[in-house]
Formats: C-alpha cells, sequence, structure tokens
C-alpha cells in the first residue's frame, strides 16, 4: 500500500459481487481521498452501479472487502447512509409532492428536524438553481430538473462524500456544463469526497480528478487523465495546425515543409478538411520549442496561420485504447451464457 | 493481515455522536398516511365504507319502526342495526357487506407499495437514507391501516349515532363493548389483506400485475370459496361413493380450508360478536349437531362471545404474521436495482 491512501475516505479491496454465472464486479481495488473528484468510467453494464450499491450497503459483495469513512458497509450501513449523498441512477420522486417537500421527507428519515433543516433546504435547493420551482410538484419536472433536485437531496444531509451514478446522463449540454461546475465547487471548495460514474466520458473527463476505467466488472486503469494517457500508448505530444493552402499540388509542398521541421515525427491530415494537420511529435522532443518552430516557419513561408493549439488525450481515445489492449478476462464458457 | 491493518486503523474516525433513528418507520408511516389522505383512493374507501353502512341502514329505517316494540324484549336491539339484513337479503347485512368489501380496500391501499416505489425510482434513494429496510414496509403497512381503520370508526360512529337518533335508544354498555370488538377483529381482517396487498407488492414489478393477482385472489375467496374448497378436499382426501369414512374425511378437510379462508374466520367473529345468542354455527360431530337442535337459545355475555371465536381471531392473527412475514423477508432478500 502506498501512502497515498492514507487519507482515502472511500477504500476497497478486492471487493466482489458474482450474480449467478455474471461475474458484475470483479476484485476491485480503490481509493478515493476527501476533496477529490473520482470518475468510475465505463460503459453500462460494466458493473459501476453495482459497485455503489456495495459501498452504500445496499448490496452485499460476494467477496473482498470496503470501507466508507472507516466503516464496513455491511456492518454499519446506516452511520455510512447518514453521512453519504447518493444520487441514483434515474433519481425518482414522489409525484405528487414539491421539490422541497420530497426533500424535507429526506431531512425528516435523516433524523434531522427544526428551522435550520428548512434553512438547509433552501440552501440546497438555491445552490441547484431550483428555488423558483420549488413549490411545484415534482410531477411538473424535466428530466434534467429532477437530475438537479436529485443532487440537492443528496446535499440536505451535509455529507462528507457525494455518490452520484450518472449525474449528467439524459441532461441538455448547458445542464451538463452547470452541474459539472456544480460538481467541483462542491469538491474543491467544500473539501467533499465525490465518486461519480459516468459512460459519458468525454463529458466527465474535465471534472475528474482522478478516474478508474471499468470495463466487464474489472477497473483496467485508475489515475489521473495524464497518468492514463501515457500508460496507454499516448506517449507523444500531438500539436494541431491549420494552414491555408490552396490546391494539391500546394498542400504537398505544405506537407513538406512541417514535415522538414526538427522535432516533428510526421504529419497526419484532420479529417477532409484541407491545411488541417496533426503533428506528432518525435521522442523526446520539447513541444513548446517544436511549436515556436513550427509557427515561425510557417509564417516565414509566407502563409496565413489558420490556427495552432495543443491536442490532449481524450478519455475517450484512451478508453479505447486501453479496451482494446486489455483481453476479454472473462473465461468463454460464462461470455458466452 | 496488513490490509486488514490499514483499513481499520485508516480513514476517519467515525462520528459517535450518530445514533441511527429508531423510529424510522414513523417518517414512513406519517408520510404514507398523509399521502393516502389526499389520495383518489381515499375517496373510494369512504365512498365503499359509506356505501356498504347507508344501504342495510336505509332499508332498516322502513322497519325502524317494527324495531321499537321488539326493543323492549330484545337482548341487544342497538346491534340490530350492524345484523338487519335489508330487503331479505342475507348479504346485505353491515357485517356481511364490510367482510366483503374491506379485502378490496386492503388491496387498494397496499398493491403498490413496493413496486411503485421501485417504478417511481423513488426506492434506491428511500432505501439509501439511515434508516433500516424493514421501516418502508412497517411504515407503509402501519400507515394503510390506519387510515382503513380511521374511516372504519367514523363510518361506524355514523351508524351508531343514526341508531341513537332514530332508535331513540342508548346502546348498552355490553353493546358498546361488542362494536368496539368486532372493530378490532375488523381492523385485523383488512390486516390481513392488506399483508397480502404488500407481498404481491414486493413479488410483482408491475403494480398492474399486482393488482390483478389480489382482484384475483379476493374474488375467488370471496365467490368460490366453497367451490375452491371442494376441489382441494376431492384432492387431497378424495371420496369413495358409498365409502362413510372417506366421506367424512372429505367433508372434514373441505370444512377446514373454508374454515381457514379468511372471509369465513371473519364472518363467523362478526356473526357471533355481534349476535349475542349466536353459537358456533358448524358442528363438528353428529352428536353436537344433536345438541345444537336441542339447545335453548341462550345469550352468551361479551366474554362468553369472545371465547367462542379466540380460535377463528387466533387463525386470522396467524395468517397476517404469515402474509407478513413473507412480504418482509421477500423484501429484504431483494436487490434495489431490477
Amino acid at each position: 500500500m502506498s501512502d497515498r491512501g492514507t487519507d482515502a475516505v472511500i477504500r476497497a479491496r478486492g471487493l466482489t459481487k458474482v450474480y449467478g454465472e455474471l461475474v458484475a464486479v470483479d476484485h476491485l481495488d480503490i481509493d478515493v481521498r476527501a476533496g477529490e473528484i473520482f470518475g468510475l468510467l465505463g460503459p453500462n453494464g460494466a458493473g459501476k452501479t453495482t459497485t455503489i450499491l456495495m459501498l452504500l450497503g445496499l448490496s452485499e459483495p460476494t467477496d473482498g472487502r470496503a470501507r466508507v469513512l472507516g466503516l464496513d458497509p455491511m456492518r454499519d450501513p446506516l452511520a455510512i447512509k447518514r453521512r453519504v449523498g447518493y444520487l441514483p441512477d434515474s433519481v425518482g420522486f414522489y409525484g405528487g409532492m414539491s421539490g422541497r417537500e420530497n426533500l424535507r421527507y429526506t431531512t425528516r428519515l435523516n433524523g434531522l428536524r427544526g428551522a435550520e433543516v428548512d434553512e438547509r433546504i433552501g440552501d440546497a435547493l438555491e445552490l441547484v438553481g431550483l428555488t423558483d420551482r420549488a413549490d411545484d410538484p415534482t410531477s411538473q419536472y424535466s428530466r434534467g430538473m429532477k437530475q438537479r433536485l436529485g443532487i440537492a437531496d443528496a446535499l440536505v444531509k451535509e455529507p462528507r462524500i457525494l455518490i452520484l451514478d450518472e449525474p449528467t446522463a439524459a441532461i441538455d449540454p448547458t445542464g451538463v456544463v452547470e452541474i459539472l461546475e456544480l460538481i467541483r465547487v462542491l469538491a474543491h471548495e467544500r473539501g467533499m469526497a465525490i465518486l461519480l460514474s459516468s459512460h459519458l466520458l468525454d463529458q466527465v473527463q474535465s471534472i475528474c480528478d482522478r478516474v478508474g476505467i471499468f470495463k466487464q466488472g474489472r477497473l483496467i486503469g485508475q489515475g489521473t487523465v495524464s497518468d492514463l494517457a501515457r500508460r496507454f500508448g499516448f506517449t507523444g505530444h500531438v500539436l494541431r495546425i491549420s494552414v491555408d493552402v490552396a490546391g494539391d499540388a500546394d498542400r504537398a509542398s505544405v506537407e513538406g515543409l512541417l514535415a522538414a521541421i526538427d522535432g516533428v515525427d510526421r504529419v497526419e491530415p484532420v479529417g477532409t478538411e484541407p491545411g488541417s494537420y496533426h503533428i506528432v511529435l518525435a521522442q523526446g522532443a520539447d513541444a513548446r520549442a517544436v511549436g515556436a518552430r513550427l509557427v515561425s516557419s510557417v509564417v516565414e513561408a509566407g502563409r496565413r496561420l489558420g490556427g495552432f493549439s495543443a491536442v490532449e488525450a481524450s478519455l475517450g481515445e484512451i478508453y479505447q485504447r486501453a479496451e482494446a489492449r486489455t483481453a476479454d478476462h472473462r473465461p468463454p464458457a460464462k461470455g458466452a451464457a | 493481515m496488513t490490509a486488514q491493518a490499514t483499513l481499520d486503523s485508516r480513514g476517519s474516525v467515525p462520528d459517535a455522536k450518530f445514533r441511527p433513528p429508531r423510529h424510522g418507520w414513523r417518517v414512513v408511516a406519517g408520510k404514507e398516511f398523509a399521502d393516502h389522505l389526499l389520495s383518489i383512493r381515499f375517496y373510494i374507501l369512504v365512498l365503499i365504507l359509506g356505501v356498504s353502512a347507508a344501504v342495510p341502514l336505509y332499508a332498516a329505517s322502513a322497519t325502524i319502526r317494527d324495531l321499537a316494540p321488539i326493543a323492549t324484549e330484545d337482548p341487544a336491539p342497538f346491534l340490530a342495526l350492524f345484523v338487519l339484513e335489508a330487503f331479505s337479503i342475507d348479504l346485505l347485512r353491515f357485517f356481511a357487506i364490510v367482510a366483503v368489501v374491506t379485502p378490496l380496500l386492503g388491496l387498494v391501499f397496499a398493491f403498490d407499495g413496493i413496486n411503485g416505489e421501485r417504478s417511481e425510482g423513488t426506492l434506491p434513494r428511500l432505501l439509501s437514507q439511515p434508516i433500516y429496510r424493514d421501516d418502508v414496509i412497517n411504515g407503509k403497512f402501519v400507515a394503510g391501516l390506519a387510515v382503513i381503520a380511521l374511516v372504519l370508526v367514523v363510518v361506524t360512529m355514523v351508524v351508531v349515532g343514526f341508531g341513537i337518533a332514530r332508535l331513540g335508544i342508548l346502546p348498552r354498555s355490553s353493546e358498546v363493548l361488542r362494536i368496539v370488538v368486532w372493530l378490532i377483529v375488523t381492523v385485523l381482517y383488512v390486516g390481513i389483506w392488506l399483508a397480502f396487498g404488500t407481498l404481491l407488492s414486493v413479488a410483482f414489478r408491475r403494480a398492474a400485475e399486482s393488482a390483478l393477482a389480489g382482484f384475483g385472489v379476493w374474488v375467488a375467496t370471496a365467490l368460490f370459496g366453497t367451490l375452491i374448497a371442494s376441489l382441494v378436499a376431492g384432492l387431497v382426501a378424495p371420496a369413495g361413493v358409498g365409502d362413510t369414512a372417506t366421506e367424512l374425511a372429505n367433508a372434514g378437510t373441505r370444512d377446514m380450508i373454508q374454515r381457514l379462508l379468511p372471509i369465513n374466520l371473519y364472518s363467523e367473529v362478526s356473526r357471533i360478536i355481534l349476535i349475542p345468542s349466536e353459537g358456533v354455527s358448524v358442528p363438528g360431530s353428529i352428536d353436537q349437531l344433536g345438541q345444537l337442535q336441542q339447545q335453548i337459545p341462550t345469550l352468551y355475555s361479551v366474554d362468553q362471545s369472545l371465547l367462542l371465536v379466540w380460535p377463528q381471531i387466533v387463525a386470522m392473527v396467524a395468517i397476517l404474521v404469515a402474509l407478513f412475514a413473507a412480504a418482509y423477508v421477500l423484501f429484504l432478500r431483494q436487490e434495489v436495482r431490477a
């Protein structure tokens, strides 16, 4: 065990869940620390929700152990549930009750009463931007509003850990940005530990401090996005440049110009857009220096520079790479079933 | 076991102040009760129980004057309101109607208790709160029982009030006691169906399925109880033609099954509780039949009546406990997700 785990608020060692023939979660090891956003990423059915249910004591692990805030979910589920806010996948509310009443029910179930509780409910609603609609019945809420109310519902008990199952699913693009920003604030300004699961890798990439990549119940990679990028073969840096070109002959000369620059390994056209290239740098080349040389060569050649940027490995690409590298580990007999 | 040691020694110290809420079921029951009072099914409940009281009362009001002279001799004239039949139809007595309709009410208030939460997506959220899982099922059961009992008491009070106003006599203390006992037994009877509805709501994933199943069982036991008992008895203890021994065994089995149907248990209890002169109707042997025929009609005191129906009450409690336990065990074993 490295020292990194000393302040882990969630840890799992060898956590396993088997449903009949199906291994839903296979010897999972994770650590989530206070103030960090950890993303459990992977396609639907990879075992993300099962993992979350085991951490909350809602499902019994077949093997392995978990500790949440130092407590065993199977032995102290209530103490854990008191301190952990949970947004379930496709969360639902009592349609006949208003958003505020739904939250009040949650606080009562947590043994919270009194005037300060109403204030806390008001604050949570404000935080997710539902103050205006707080007294409407939740049957009139849109999917995105329910999702936001679900986050408020997880927050009213003032948890130390927030577990969010697919927080951005079924939400429009602007809503996604708002929710991600909210999650970031909760972790980095309030010091909550946040465990979120998602199959929309590129959406959550920007906010996760660390991620764990799931495939068929097994964690095939864990770390920061750049750690994973390195591990799964995104070794060199890639730059993107676009240059104005006129005709096919001109294009060849631009490519020649770019390829001749010191530190460039190869030049790959991007899609069908003429004049747009990915510049893959040679091993050990300094991206900054090569970038400067690229820009100056293009300008010195009298060409107009359309754009220039560094390309970061996207989590989606990393995932595909990681998935391809990790052989199907399930026994064929079970896989066929 | 270093891994074990690190897991236990690290992480944050559990804060000692937290104690799980000991009355999680009360919170659930409070919310469910409020929901019930505002729901359409509550109006259905009031309507059905109101009609079951109104029809016999309407008929009784026609003959109410005839009752007055009898009142001087009748040991329990007040209870006549509960047992008087309307239009000479045996089923149209208040307690007989209650025996038929309250199962439906029990089912209506329970059939979607758990699977409704599941389909609404509120179950994972509810179970991730710091309450025990059985708090959910207990709270819902108590709320359903409370709301039906409330309306039942109100309707009974209306009948009593009507009786006092029209008959002009006050119920005697023994009559009041009999009415109270009858109410308690009726709540127990509703509880059986509520527990059955809860079991269905756990067992079936969709509310429509559990409603259909519950309705089917209700129809079967209310209308075809005798038929079912005969069929089962025919399978368990077939009667040989002309063979007295097997015929008796067959009849015995049939009676046993019929007696164990909640509706028969309840009807027998209410009849004996509400009619002080009634004894046990089904003779156990030829000797008893003879005794019954030679019996001089006597009046039972409340405790004697209770003693007569004690086995039936115990059987009802047993059925309730068995159904509730089944719902409970099934629910605790279920995965949160479908």
